[in-house]
């Protein structure tokens, strides 16, 4: 009835007699290739610009602290405040959306009122609208309300994330057993209380999902500030970068600072993952098709 | 209750700005009306006739047709692929292979298409550089039809792990008794994985089917980026760049929006239509 929401065990070690070859291999080719990328950015942003051209990719060069110092000192270190946008965006506007899905979710699991199979197909409709095609009348409002190349046109429209609002009604319908709601009710709690010392606590793994979900799609976003933005003090790194290679295009010793700010906008994105992955319940975002 | 009235404050409100937006686009292109100075006129439909016949709108619709004809198959086939793997009896390295293969998602689409831009330059490229020694024609990746497989090369690297991972997610679910059924009867595990595994993971290969044929409507960050390295991506290789060029460059709110909303509309249709589908193959009764 309940779906399985723990993360997926590790393989338990049983002795094997025989390694499966031929699936291992697959899988090994597989990891091979989604690392082959990120393996020659970590080598080419040591390399100095003549190095890049001329050494072969694979092999490591001599100018990764000089090619640091470069990029820190681009523009009197525009590079660093793009890191610190996309950290302001992916950051605040993530838990500004696990904040409002939380709630929003909360109240569609629990509380049976009229409209709410509307409501809830509103959403689903939201989840099957691509947010990037409403980027264009967000881009028509804001400027009505003279809010483009602010920080708030990149934050505000982030917020409101149908799907993670889908997520969070999963979650709480799953991990928020109704008894546990009557009973607070019974105990004379308000409803407020019952949701942040009962509910919520129930919650957080799912939220923590949310949240996490929400801050990559918000950091790896493109069209959205592309759009709303003039000002590359505004920038988030990827636009930054974007707009670093297109000068490049036309002087390639720029070359090696998109390459160096690829690597170092990449790294704490892979960190995150590499140390939050366990509390990723990563089997919600297939929850939609639970058995 | 006070409590549900909040939340449903709380939740309404932004849906109804939603459906405001929603409404506001509809208007802004169907009716020709918009602010500015200039002075504007009732259109009609005349956006939605001048963006349905328009040749570099059809073009790019053709353009993601063949690029989606690559990727969504591809991607998703290697995404089974992968999770049967994972999923396989003795296998060595399962939870390092899963997160490499996972760790793409986690890099911007605009950074992984400038990682593999410039593999893909001649003069850095490890391919390039591989076929230069061996005395191999070298094909130029940027350009024709190499540049479709190019671009879709980016979509499958970024998107097979977390497909890899929704798919073995449904795997792990399946109970153990099925497996045991089915050894008792003599399968083998290739007659497990096709005649057991992949049609009770069909639900969530048509989720993923569909999340991909979405995405792949909506490209427009990849040839974008690659766009500075090359002279081959006009700047309406895609409908939706099309609609940025309309809207932003162009000054052309009203045809970019009247393209936007033919873009939601076939994404809308070809997603109930979908969904529609899906339900009634897989009969399933919950949330909806």
């Amino acid at each position: 009835m309940t779906a399985t929401l723990s993360a997926p065990l590790p393989p338990t070690p049983r002795a094997p007699r025989r390694i499966a070859a031929l699936p291992t291999a697959a899988l090994f080719l597989g990891a091979l290739y989604c690392l082959l990328p990120v393996a020659w950015v970590l080598i080419a942003a040591t390399k100095s610009g003549r190095e890049l051209f001329s050494t072969f990719t694979f092999l490591p060069g001599t100018g990764f602290t000089e090619n640091l110092a470069d990029l820190s000192a681009y523009r009197d270190g525009v590079y660093w405040q793009w890191m610190g946008n996309s950290a302001l965006y992916a950051g605040l506007g993530a838990l500004l959306s696990t904040a409002v899905s939380a709630l929003a979710g909360y109240a569609l699991a629990v509380y049976r009122f009229r409209g709410r199979e509307a409501v809830f197909n509103v959403l689903l409709t939201g989840v099957l609208m691509p947010p990037v095609i409403l980027a264009v009348p967000q881009y028509l409002l804001l400027a009505e309300a003279n809010l483009t190349d602010t920080h708030l046109s990149v934050l505000l429209p982030s917020i409101l994330s149908p799907y993670g609002v889908y997520l969070a009604r999963v979650y709480a319908s799953a991990a928020v057993p109704k008894d546990v709601v009557e009973a607070g009710r019974t105990d004379g709690s308000g409803e407020w209380r019952i949701f942040r010392s009962l509910a919520l606590p129930m919650m957080l793994p799912g939220l923590v999902t949310v949240f996490l979900f929400q801050f990559v799609a918000i950091w790896n976003n493109f069209l959205l500030p592309y759009i709303m933005l003039g000002d590359d003090e505004k920038f988030p790194v990827t636009l930054g970068l974007f707009t670093l290679l297109q000068q490049g295009a036309s002087s390639p010793a720029l070359y090696t600072l998109v390459i160096t700010g690829a690597l170092l906008a990449i790294v704490p994105l892979i960190v995150l993952f590499l140390v939050i992955q366990r509390f990723w319940s990563l089997d919600l975002l297939s929850g939609a098709v639970k058995s | 209750m006070p409590a549900t009235a909040l939340f449903l404050l709380f939740f309404a409100l932004p849906v109804c700005h939603a459906l405001y937006l929603s409404l506001r686009r509809v208007e802004v292109k169907g009716l020709g009306l918009g602010s500015g100075a200039r002075e504007e006129v009732w259109a009609g439909l005349s956006n939605y006739t001048d963006a349905l016949t328009d040749s570099e709108l059809v073009a790019g619709a053709l353009r993601v047709l063949g690029y989606g004809l690559i990727v969504v198959p591809t991607m998703l086939g290697l995404a089974l692929v992968f999770a049967l793997m994972l999923d396989a009896d003795r296998v060595r390295g399962r939870s390092f292979t899963r997160l490499a293969i996972f760790l793409p998602y986690a890099v911007p689409g605009v950074i992984a298409a400038l990682l593999w831009g410039f593999l893909y330059l001649p003069d850095i490229s490890p391919f390039h550089h591989v076929l230069r020694e061996l005395g191999l024609p070298e094909p130029d990746l940027l350009d024709g039809g190499p540049l479709y497989v190019a671009l879709a090369n980016i979509a499958v690297w970024g998107g097979t792990g977390f497909n890899m991972i929704v798919i073995y997610t449904a795997l792990r679910a399946i109970p153990a008794e099925v497996y045991e059924a089915a050894r008792l009867d003599g399968c083998s595990q290739l007659q497990i994985a096709l005649r057991i595994k992949i049609p009770m993971v069909a639900p969530s290969l048509v989720l993923t089917f569909f999340f991909s044929v979405i995405a792949t409507l909506q490209v427009f960050s990849e040839p974008t980026t690659l766009k500075p390295l090359t002279n081959s991506v006009p700047t309406t290789w895609s409908p939706l760049m099309k609609v940025y060029e309309d809207a932003f460059v162009r000054n052309d709110i009203h045809t970019a929006a009247a393209t936007a909303v033919v873009i939601a509309a076939v994404t809308l249709v070809l997603s109930f239509g979908f969904l529609r589908i899906a339900g009634s193959r897989t009969r399933q009764g919950e949330t909806r």
